[in-house]
């Protein structure tokens, strides 16, 4: 079976790909079977609680835990100090992001402190309660230090400097340069400016950030189970740090509640964690509370960008030109870094259009707030916003409708592969037929005209459209040149037992996104066995093929071809047994429904199952010299692109009350191309999930400091997430261009939804408020901003 | 977080809770609905050291009608009974049509309005309602009833008339007097969420006349604000263009709002003044000429 039927025309058995096959783990989480890291208790646990800063820089001049101590039940306190000997600092750099640089961080800081929530000490108790107990007697003294908060003046003489011997606040520069920008502006027709602000938030996911570190002095060995997207990148940090050999870390990752990127990094606090596991040889238990996880879990998209646009008398884009700026707190995040959202951006502005003549400028500036980094659609949402955002200005300016701009602009279907004038490969993109689709989707001419009475009502109705490009799929060219010990590589091993059961362990994980039932579908179908014979492991360093997990939108691309290529290598193998066993060619049969038939007539031969015992017990009857290895590995690395991009467009249509600024989203509308869809339902799911993050950006999600660096949200009464009620209907179509690197031909669908969206929404409330001449720019669109623009308040 | 170490006593009559609270002393809380008390618990924001559950207090419980001018209702009376209760949506419609607006159901299934009142949160709406309605707060010690009108009950951010050891028992409401009408309205990001700002409203109506206007804010000071200039404005007049206008100028006078995280106190009050003209078109039937 070197081929996969066409979504299309599915009705052989165990054609799986292409369908919406439910998820094998739903009715255990449903019915609260899942085992998360707060569900396992084990003999001797002990309990965190962290001491974090209250200030926002400060000179830490002294810390008593002495009080804390006589707490009944707390039995250690843990500083910066403490910990040195045992933990080597880490610095967030990657090589391949020229210039970059960063301070070493340490799990606990030693002597300063430099952002408000940065843990200082670690109180660690009989039980979190007690924990608790102990760390509100830990009295750290600080002598306040002048604190960078605003990134606007970070680089200006006169901040202070987060880390002198860095010489200053800058972490990172880049431009990103093709054509000549000033010849273009210079001969446009139009030009459109504008600067757009996107606001410092976080993925604020379901299960906070947990881990339980577990040393075990009798065996040398360390187990941490823990919540992460990436078991085998965290095996390695913490061998590396810990100064243990990295064969003798496990790292287990069962059930994880929501991870959005925010579970990919490297958190001092959960070092520390596994740096005391390994001082007290007992096993620590951190699990972080909401409080805390707005101060300590990482934030994201903190920009400020200015753009312009230029456009010829045809409105055709000529030339897009942006300054970026973005604030990331006081350390760069190991080891993915945080400039790689500001790279992104200068990478991805203008990603769908064609045209010729751009620069983009980034800089990363260091700042005393939480530390930033990479968050479900890395850069994408602020790109997009950007130029989409441009695109609608021009299209007014030039007097075309936002649709008609976009279709003279976008690059148009079948001119693949090509570079854009960002310098992005792309192998194969939708833009235009995915634009029609939309179109017929919301009935755009008949929405228009509704808008257009509605307004002689007083009513103000926005429509706002979206395209985007995702990066998907990546290569080393992420992370791995730049020296990160993080895998672009991921494997799948799958095998059958005596039962003709199937079991795949797989290098990606599961984080509540339904990677497991992908990888079951994909093997059901690869190897020719009902799917519910099926098993998939994920999540443990010692039993998995060492891959790289879930992000980026990798899991199914990546993991997904392993796991065909592995079942399809089963399967083989298999028929090679049979071949011998019913003295017929291997080639003139099949394995389907877990039964070996003769290929053509489908005339049933053998039961998967019989072939297995005969393997497992009876192997003397089987010639000597017939392999027999019905288990199989398979890796799989991209190799031609170093992304593979996805494409698709969004559209909003919602109501704008010009009275109290309240936005009420009517409709959402995404197509996007993600190649080969492998489980519909499970795609959609993931757009219409994105799209609420997106939406949760443009309307609601803030994380706000007061000018001396505090942050100001603290729960979830003041962190506003977007909620059902107010979310619209959202309708999910595809376009579908599969990628030509692998036999799966499978992209990234899972951060299209949250890169369209705030722009699309953006752009609705822009038309709503076009015909009263006021705009907005800055996310999130709050009631507030909106009245100001109108001159209301 | 988690809470700090806190005993936990339940009462089985009223007597015997004033007994355990008198013995835990001063600092003890009540535990009524919890769904205050126990987020700030949660956020080692108090240390009461002992709750004195209250939910059991049969003395604190029921809706009914005391003659025939009044409606009493028992401290525990949760917000979903005041919602589905036939005496509350047939004498008390403000009432009814502020339930929906409290949060999200399961908190409404346990908030109580006794609990309400004496958290006296100045974005919470049965407070406003409270005082809207001129309602009795029927306030209770050991050995002693009171009757402290709700205008007078919020005396701060937080802060009520009660004193040590005294709680709230009942709350009575004249019932609406024929003619009466009445509107509650708010402005939230998010449906459930406390008001960004929010106006229970209540006016008889001769002819197009307004008569005794209320117009009582809340979430845009330190307790339900009577707007008594816009009032003055309106009272006696007809819901005219002018007239509103008018009332929303004298909002400048009544209203002082804080900033807060929706926005600043000008905001605050912007939103007031669309409220009151979208209040006063309720109580004046604009609203429903409109859509006829
Ligand atoms: C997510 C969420 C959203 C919410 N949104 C809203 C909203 O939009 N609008 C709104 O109005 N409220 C809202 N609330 C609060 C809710 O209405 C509470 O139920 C109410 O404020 C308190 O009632 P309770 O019975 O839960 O009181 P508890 O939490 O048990 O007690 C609150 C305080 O009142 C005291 N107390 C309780 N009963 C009495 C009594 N009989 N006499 C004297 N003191 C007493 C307690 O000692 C304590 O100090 C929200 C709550 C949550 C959790």
């Amino acid at each position: 079976m070197n081929e996969i039927a066409d979504p299309g025309s599915i009705d052989r058995p165990n054609s799986y790909i292409g369908k919406s096959v439910p998820r094998p783990n739903v009715k255990k989480l449903v019915e609260g079977r899942g085992q998360y890291v707060d569900d396992i208790v084990l003999p001797r646990m002990v309990h965190v609680a962290l001491v974090r800063s209250s200030l926002a820089h400060a000179r830490i001049t002294g810390i008593d835990g002495a009080d804390a101590l006589d707490v009944p039940g707390v039995l250690a306190v843990f500083t910066g100090g403490d910990l040195a000997a045992h933990c080597a600092p880490w610095v967030g750099v990657l090589a391949h992001l020229k210039g970059m640089k960063s301070a070493p961080q340490r799990p606990l800081p030693i002597d300063r402190a430099t952002w408000v929530g940065e843990a200082l000490a670690a109180v660690v108790a009989e039980t979190r309660a007690i924990a608790e107990d102990g760390a509100a007697r830990v009295r750290v003294s600080y002598e306040t230090l002048p604190a960078a908060v605003d990134m606007g003046t970070a680089l200006e003489a006169g901040t202070a400097i987060i880390h002198p011997e860095l010489g200053d606040n800058l972490c990172f520069e880049r431009v990103n340069e093709t054509g000549n920008v000033e010849q273009a502006f210079a001969a446009a027709h139009k030009v459109v400016e504008a600067t757009f602000h996107t606001a410092r938030h976080t993925g604020v996911t379901l299960e906070p950030r947990s881990i339980l570190a577990d040393y075990n002095r009798a065996s040398g060995k360390l187990t941490v189970y823990h919540s992460t997207q990436a078991p085998h990148m965290m095996q390695g940090v913490f061998a590396k740090h810990l100064g243990l050999p990295e064969g003798d870390v496990r790292v287990i990752c069962a059930d994880v509640g929501g991870s959005y990127g925010i579970k990919v990094h490297v958190y001092p606090d959960e070092v520390a964690v596994a740096a005391i596991a390994k001082i007290m040889g007992r096993p620590v238990k951190f699990i972080a509370d909401r409080l805390e996880s707005f101060s300590s879990d990482i934030h994201a998209r903190d920009h400020r960008i200015k753009g312009r646009m230029a456009v010829d008398a045809n409105g055709r884009i000529t030339a897009i030109d942006i300054d970026d700026l973005t604030g990331i707190g006081p350390y760069s995040v190991y080891p993915r870094t945080s400039a790689v959202e500001g790279n992104q951006v200068v990478s991805l502005v203008g990603g769908p259009y064609d045209f010729a003549n751009y620069h983009a400028k980034t800089a990363v500036v260091f700042q005393n707030k939480t530390p930033t980094s990479q968050y479900r659609a890395v850069g994408h949402p602020i790109a997009t916003a950007i130029t989409e955002g441009l695109v609608d200005l021009a299209a007014e300016a030039v007097g075309l409708d936002p649709v008609e701009f976009r279709r003279r602009n976008l690059m148009a279907d079948g001119t693949y592969p090509r570079t854009s004038a960002a310098g992005l490969k792309f192998e194969g993109l939708s833009h235009i037929a995915s634009l029609d689709k939309l179109l017929a989707m919301m009935d755009y001419a008949a929405l228009r005209s509704e808008q257009e009475r509605l307004r002689g009502e007083g009513i103000h109705r926005g429509i706002g459209l979206a395209a985007f490009i995702e990066l998907t799929n990546p290569s080393p060219f992420m992370y791995g040149i730049g020296g990160a010990r993080i895998s672009a590589q991921d494997g799948c091993t799958v095998r059958i037992d005596p039962d003709g059961s199937v079991v795949a362990a797989t290098g990606v994980t599961e984080q509540g996104q339904g990677t497991e039932a992908i990888m079951r579908q994909i093997v059901a179908e690869g190897v020719g066995v009902p799917i519910e014979q099926v098993r998939v492991v994920t999540g443990d360093t010692l039993t998995t093929p060492y891959g790289g997990g879930t992000w980026a939108c990798r899991g199914t691309g990546i993991g997904g071809e392993a796991a065909l290529q592995s079942a399809i290598a089963v399967k083989g193998a298999v028929l090679a047994i049979a071949g011998a066993m019913l003295q017929a060619q291997p080639e003139t049969l099949d394995l389907t429904n877990g039964e070996i038939v003769e290929r053509g007539t489908g005339r049933a031969r053998m039961p998967l199952a019989e072939l297995a015992r005969i393997v497992y017990f009876r192997g003397d009857t089987l010639p000597a010299d017939l392999p027999r290895e019905l288990i199989q590995t398979r890796h799989f690395i991209t190799k031609q692109y170093p992304f593979a991009f996805t494409n698709g467009i969004q559209a909003s249509y919602l109501e704008l009350d010009v009275e109290t600024g309240l936005v009420k989203l009517l409709k959402h509308w995404c197509v996007e191309d993600c190649g080969r869809v492998i489980n519909p339902l499970l795609v959609d799911e993931q757009v219409r999930g994105g799209i609420v993050q997106g939406i949760g950006a443009a309307l609601y999600e803030e994380c706000p400091y007061s000018s001396d660096g505090q942050v100001l949200v603290g729960s979830m009464a003041d962190y506003l997430v977007p909620m059902a009620a107010e979310m619209p209907d959202i309708e999910v179509g595809h376009v579908e261009t599969p990628t030509r690197e692998s036999l799966l031909g499978a992209k990234g669908a899972g951060e299209a939804g949250t890169a369209g969206a705030p722009a699309a929404i953006m752009n609705a409330i822009n038309d709503a408020l076009r015909p009263l001449r006021a705009k907005v720019l800055a996310q999130p669109f709050t009631p507030e901003r909106i009245l100001a623009a109108l001159g209301k308040v | 977080m988690k809470a700090p170490p806190l005993s936990y006593v339940r009462a089985a009559t009223l007597s015997e809770a004033f007994q355990l609270w008198r013995d835990a002393g001063p600092d003890a809380r009540l535990l009524a609905g919890g769904q205050s008390l126990l987020a700030t618990l949660a956020f080692r924001l108090s240390d009461p050291g002992t709750l004195v559950d209250i939910v059991r207090l049969h003395e604190l419980r029921g809706i009914s009608q005391v003659g025939g001018t009044t409606i009493r209702v028992g401290a525990l009376a949760t917000h979903a009974e005041l919602g589905r209760h036939d005496l509350i949506r047939r004498h008390l419609p403000l009432i009814a049509e502020a339930v929906p607006l409290i949060a999200h159901a399961a908190v409404r299934n346990r908030g109580t309005i006794g609990g309400s009142l004496a958290f006296a949160d100045p974005a919470a709406e049965l407070p406003a309602c409270c005082v809207a309605l001129d309602a009795m707060i029927v306030a209770r010690n050991a050995a002693d009833e009171r009757r402290i009108p709700a205008a007078q009950f919020f005396t701060g951010l937080y802060a009520t008339a009660l004193r040590p050891y005294e709680l709230i028992a009942a709350v009575e409401f004249p019932i609406a007097k024929p003619g009466e009408r009445t509107a509650v309205l708010e402005l939230a990001r998010r449906s459930g969420d406390y008001a960004m700002a929010g106006v229970a409203a209540k006016t008889r109506l001769a002819g197009a006349t307004l008569i005794e206007p209320q117009l009582v804010f809340f979430g845009v000071g330190d307790r339900p604000v009577v707007a008594e200039r816009a009032m003055a404005t309106i009272s006696g007049q007809q819901a005219l263009p002018a007239t509103i206008a008018a009332a929303q100028a004298a909002l400048a006078a009544d209203l002082d709002p804080p900033a807060d995280r929706h926005g600043s106190g000008r905001t605050k009050r912007h939103f007031a003044r669309v409220l009151l003209a979208r209040a006063l078109a309720r109580l004046a039937g604009l609203d429903e000429a409109r859509a006829a």
